[in-house]
């Protein structure tokens, strides 16, 4: 039986990468998706409120882990062969576009009406008027939530473990599966999580006092 | 798309998707309230509490905020007993839902204890209310009607994550899934239906969350 010693801490360390590179994708592309939701929550068009507000309620009202799996064994139905890696990728960008979309609607809605009635007034088309007047005011508002999201992006992508992709959690099972010490292997993959995680969660709090700050100024 | 759509072997398993619902339910709601209780109580250490008890709760919390729930889990079930304490997958899948709701649901109530005006307590302690009446009636209550719809997302935030515990077979509804799709091979269909039942168990926890209310919090205020 091998024990833990530091070729496996390394092997557990250097999953790391695996972690930090799936929360990247799934931000990025929940970033892009979550804009696209909002924007419809916002819309005028009743298809766009409609089909973005089922969106969201589908994928805010069944677990994270479902959706990992519904795509994981649904992508080979419509004929498409994925690994864990491509599944974990996409359910993950698509769950992350409902909750950011959520939070950033709120903001968007939080910018006064006079601003868009304004850039109407101004003749600006719907384009240039969320572009060049909401957006921007929106995204100092969004910032702080957004900032402290991006935490639950990277523990979700843990759930990625299930189905098989060697990130840090599967790093853990397979080194706790070779030497049976599950109490140094998890409290070393929950010390890696915390580690990253941590820092954001502090700069999150940090921006939203300073934003109450300026706020209540 | 070829694909031949057979829920027949699904609906078959009828009684064992039930019983897994039933522990799913079960193990929500009993967490629920036991995480609502350690809350409660990290609450009041944190805002009225000694200081090293503020450091605790503070130490507790960040811990359990900033790590995955699934790795929460297999602490719970993989490291404690290697430290000598043995207990069932599912003793262990209801004690790590406890201390992870206790901490969320800790920053829940604690904005809402805060949210109580100073003057209202001096009012309570003027009135010759003694400290634990204080804390029931004039912040503790306020305080969970305040931060109610916040509280009650996430204990049903906690219904959906409590999927997660299939990872060490507590019996839930993910895990008599998994369990269905390794005999019948139709893993599609099964996450399919299951995944709906997830989705109306959370109407259905949102229905009664505000039943609650009606029947516990809905009292006149002046705000």
């Amino acid at each position: 039986m091998r024990t833990f010693g530091f070729p496996e801490f390394l092997f557990i360390l250097e999953a790391a990468k695996w972690t930090i590179a799936l929360s990247l994708i799934a931000f990025a592309g929940g970033a892009m998706g979550g804009l696209l939701v909002a924007l419809g929550r916002t819309s005028q068009s009743r298809f766009a409120q409609a089909s973005a507000t089922a969106f969201v309620q589908v994928f805010q009202g069944t677990p994270l882990l479902l959706q990992l799996f519904l795509v994981f064994f649904g992508a080979p139905v419509i004929g498409i062969d994925v690994n864990p890696w491509v599944a974990a990728g996409v359910a993950l960008v698509l769950n992350t576009s409902a909750f950011l979309g959520e939070i950033w609607r709120g903001c968007i809605q939080a910018i006064p009406h006079g601003q868009t009635e304004a850039a109407h007034a101004l003749g600006l088309h719907y384009v240039a008027r969320m572009r060049d007047v909401v957006l921007p005011q929106a995204f100092k508002i969004a910032l702080p939530p957004t900032v402290g999201y991006m935490v639950q992006v990277i523990k979700g992508t843990s759930l990625a473990a299930i189905i098989g992709f060697t990130e840090v959690t599967r790093a853990g099972q397979i080194i706790n599966n070779a030497t049976f010490q599950p109490l140094i292997v998890f409290s070393l993959v929950a010390g890696i999580y915390f580690a990253l995680c941590w820092p954001l969660s502090l700069l999150a709090a940090r921006m939203e006092r300073r934003q109450a700050r300026a706020l209540a100024r | 798309m070829n694909y031949n759509f057979q829920f027949q072997d699904v609906f078959a398993a009828w009684p064992l998707l039930l019983q897994g619902t039933w522990t799913t339910i079960q193990l929500s709601l009993t967490a629920t309230v036991l995480g609502l209780t350690v809350a409660i109580v990290c609450a009041w250490a944190k805002t009225s509490g000694p200081q090293p008890a503020r450091w605790v709760v503070n130490a507790y919390i960040e811990l359990i905020r900033n790590t995955p729930f699934l790795v929460q889990l297999f602490f719970f079930f993989f490291a404690l007993p290697a430290l000598g304490l043995r207990w069932s997958a599912h003793a262990a899948a209801l004690v790590a839902m406890v201390v992870n709701l206790g901490a969320y649901a800790t920053e829940i109530l604690r904005a809402g204890i805060e949210s109580i005006p100073r003057g209202q307590i001096e009012a309570g302690l003027a009135l010759n209310l003694k400290r634990h009446q204080v804390f029931r009636h004039i912040i503790l209550k306020p305080a969970l009607k305040a931060i109610y719809p916040a509280l009650t997302s996430q204990f049903i935030l906690l219904m959906l994550s409590s999927a997660v515990v299939s990872a060490i077979s507590a019996d839930d509804l993910t895990s008599v899934a998994a369990n269905l799709q390794s005999q019948t091979f139709r893993s599609f269909e099964i996450y399919i239906v299951v995944a709906v039942i997830y989705f109306l168990l959370a109407l259905a926890f949102s229905t009664l969350f505000r039943f609650v209310y009606r029947l516990a919090l809905d009292y006149p205020d002046r705000r």
